[in-house]
């Protein structure tokens, strides 16, 4: 069964057997992508699965090595005018500590032909930041919003959000989420954000493409993909015991009940087994526990432990 | 593009401007002092007679024993000598790299403006400041440094350090500008390639060091062909006679007795016997030399009818020598530039 949906009219992200080499490892293997427009997605996977390198992508801050990638049906990062279409708040969301807050926002408003200069202002009104600051003395989620300010205000047609809340304590978090609902409540804006947790994703994600060990899970609207799970509970689930198309994506042994996460179109039956409904967790958590057993390729796995050096800041 | 490269430049803007303004201050108190001094001396329009030569003399002289003029000339040199190393290292290196340090590129180059736009703003803009910080200070040293030049050059007219040779070029006329700007892309290249910032600043001091060593021994000499001279080895001429460890015979120029290449760039200087073989001193005893008197020893040289061969880049080059030299930085300026700008297009991806 293929969880992800047909092509698109306008696609948001449209990647077609995208791989992605640093030297001889790959960071992603095979990725294909159907992301609609207009879709809050939540890009989910362990540290090193490769998430950084397929937004680094999606933003034109790295190619492929093989296969092609469109975003909002143009070459990502190429020309002003797509440029111009895409936000990017960047892991660590980096700002210059030099500059004071009001600073970047001038620096917004100078290089961006769409700058909403009103949206901006507000924001850091809201946030009660005191524009002469600068910005190497504000805290992680301060820094982590002036940064979302800095692409919000850009009026982008997508924005791609790289682990924006990974380093930041729980209240922080909260309310950079918070701020980026609210955003993305009002115009017509697709947005892609990556984390390592399902908590930061599930509340506003319609849309949810799972990546572990360089290779991409399942994809396809949260809906669609808590449907096409089941958690099925009996003293022995076997693959042999299910119709044709599931597929078990892991099984935990507790008490002498096996609980596993299968894939299949409708929910299997058998009188010994109790079948629930996953929530977005338990399939997230199936499918990084799958990856640890082994049943994607070795390779890939190794990969995927190589960090994408090159996107880092440099050393 | 432009505000922001004016932002991140403030610093290095205002401390440039400073240092400008100061030496300006210093430079222009200091150099209509110079000027007077140098029309009460008798030289103007005087030409190039014995009269003038002591006169000149007496002028020199006159300056050295004074505390500040030897100071502010040799400050100016120095100065317009590691202006460009300071300038490729301050404002060159950091250039990307301290954007791929920080992590900021991905902030700048998220913006509207592509990469190619945001290098070539980059580059244009802080080269240009480049250009006009060192060609102010050239400019400004040049005038000041003017009726030195004009009485031959300090230490005094032994014409060891006029202006056309290789430490005072580099100081005076356009060629600061060029070296300023090429030194500028040099930091940013060499920022691109190592990546960080205090790496690529140093390995940038060191690359333009080496540059301007390397350039006036074995490149600026050729820019024009120089000019061959030649002149009998005269009795008076072995007053000022300089034997070198292998006993070639250099006679120096402009002494009693010697040729008169006045404000000249002497690239070789050697003695050759009427054959038109190099002239070694014998190393016998049997020699004048070995074991005569001095005075024995030059009546003796002077018998030989040696001729002294000088080639030299004269004086009145400088001008065409500047201008070849700084079109011929400016184009390899631009070809880095051109890399620059590629390698940041292709950085990271």
């Amino acid at each position: 069964m293929n969880l992800q949906t047909g092509p698109t009219v306008s696609a948001a992200i449209e990647a077609r057997n995208v791989s992605r080499a640093y030297g001889s490892s790959w960071a992603l293997k095979d990725c294909s992508l159907d992301i609609p427009a207009g879709s809050i997605t939540g890009l989910v996977g362990p540290n090193g699965a490769g998430k950084t390198t397929l937004l680094s992508l999606a933003t034109g801050m790295l190619r492929p090595t093989t296969g092609s990638i469109r975003v909002l049906g143009a070459v990502p990062g190429h020309g002003t005018a797509q440029l111009r279409k895409v936000g990017f708040v960047a892991q660590e969301t980096p700002v210059y500590a030099g500059l004071s807050v009001a600073g970047h926002l001038k620096l917004g408003q100078r290089m961006n032909a769409r700058w909403d200069a009103e949206l901006a202002a507000s924001r850091i009104r809201e946030l009660k930041l005191d524009p002469r600051l600068k910005a190497g003395r504000l805290s992680g989620g301060q820094r982590a919003q002036l940064a979302l300010t800095m692409a919000l205000a850009r009026r982008p047609d997508l924005l791609i959000l790289d682990e924006p809340v990974a380093s930041l304590d729980p209240l922080a978090r909260r309310d950079f989420l918070a701020g980026l609902a609210k955003a993305t409540a009002g115009p017509q804006m697709s947005v892609v954000m990556s984390s390592h947790l399902v908590s930061d994703l599930e509340r506003i994600c319609d849309y949810i493409v799972v990546l572990v060990a360089s290779r991409i899970q399942v994809a396809g609207p949260v809906a669609d993909v808590l449907a096409g799970h089941h958690l099925v509970s009996g003293p022995s689930v076997d693959r042999s015991d299910l119709p044709g198309d599931a597929e078990i994506i892991s099984a935990a042994r507790n008490l002498g009940q096996k609980t596993a996460l299968v894939r299949a179109a409708a929910a299997p039956q058998q009188l010994a087994w109790t079948v629930t409904r996953p929530n977005l967790e338990d399939v997230v958590l199936g499918y990084l526990g799958r990856a640890g057993e082994g049943a994607v390729d070795d390779a890939a796995v190794e990969a995927a432990a190589v960090e994408p050096a090159a996107v880092e800041p440099a050393p | 593009m432009t505000w922001l490269t004016f932002r991140q430049f403030r610093a290095q803007a205002i401390t440039a401007l400073a240092a400008v303004a100061v030496l300006a201050v210093a430079y222009g108190y200091t150099g209509p002092h110079l000027a007077d001094l140098y029309d009460k001396s008798g030289l103007r329009g005087c030409g190039s007679g014995p009269h003038c030569l002591s006169l000149a003399t007496a002028f020199m002289k006159s300056l050295r024993a004074d505390q500040v003029y030897p100071a502010l000339f040799f400050a100016g040199i120095l100065i317009l000598l590691i202006l460009p190393a300071v300038i490729g290292a301050f404002w060159g290196a950091p250039l990307v790299a301290r954007e791929l340090e920080t992590g900021t590129y991905r902030l700048a180059w998220n913006q509207d403006a592509t990469r190619t736009r945001w290098m070539a703003v980059k580059l244009g803009l802080i080269g240009l400041a480049a250009i006009a910080t060192a060609g102010l200070l050239s400019l400004l040293f040049s005038w000041w440094a003017g009726p030195v030049n004009a009485a031959g050059g300090f230490p005094d007219n032994l014409g060891q350090f006029t202006r056309i040779t290789p430490l005072m070029f580099i100081a005076q006329g356009v060629a600061p500008a060029a070296w300023a700007v090429l030194a500028f892309v040099i930091g940013v290249v060499i920022g691109i390639v190592v990546r960080r910032t205090i790496a690529a600043m140093a390995i940038t001091i060191v690359i333009v060091v080496l540059l301007q060593f390397l350039w006036p021994n074995f490149i600026r000499p050729h820019l024009l062909t120089p000019v061959r001279a030649t002149a009998p080895v005269t009795l008076e001429g072995l007053n000022s006679m300089l034997v070198s460890s292998s006993g070639g015979v250099a006679v120096a120029v402009n002494q009693p007795g010697t040729p008169r290449l006045p404000g000249a760039w002497v690239l070789s200087n050697y003695t050759v016997t009427p054959t038109g073989k190099t002239f070694y001193l014998p190393g016998t005893a049997s020699s004048a030399c070995a074991k005569g008197s001095p005075a024995q020893c030059d009546a003796w040289i002077a018998g030989q009818h040696l001729t002294q061969v000088v080639e030299y880049q004269p004086a009145s080059n400088f001008w065409q020598l500047q201008w070849i030299e700084t079109a011929l930085l400016l184009f390899v300026t631009a070809g880095l530039g051109g890399v620059a700008t590629w390698r940041t297009r292709r950085l990271l991806t």
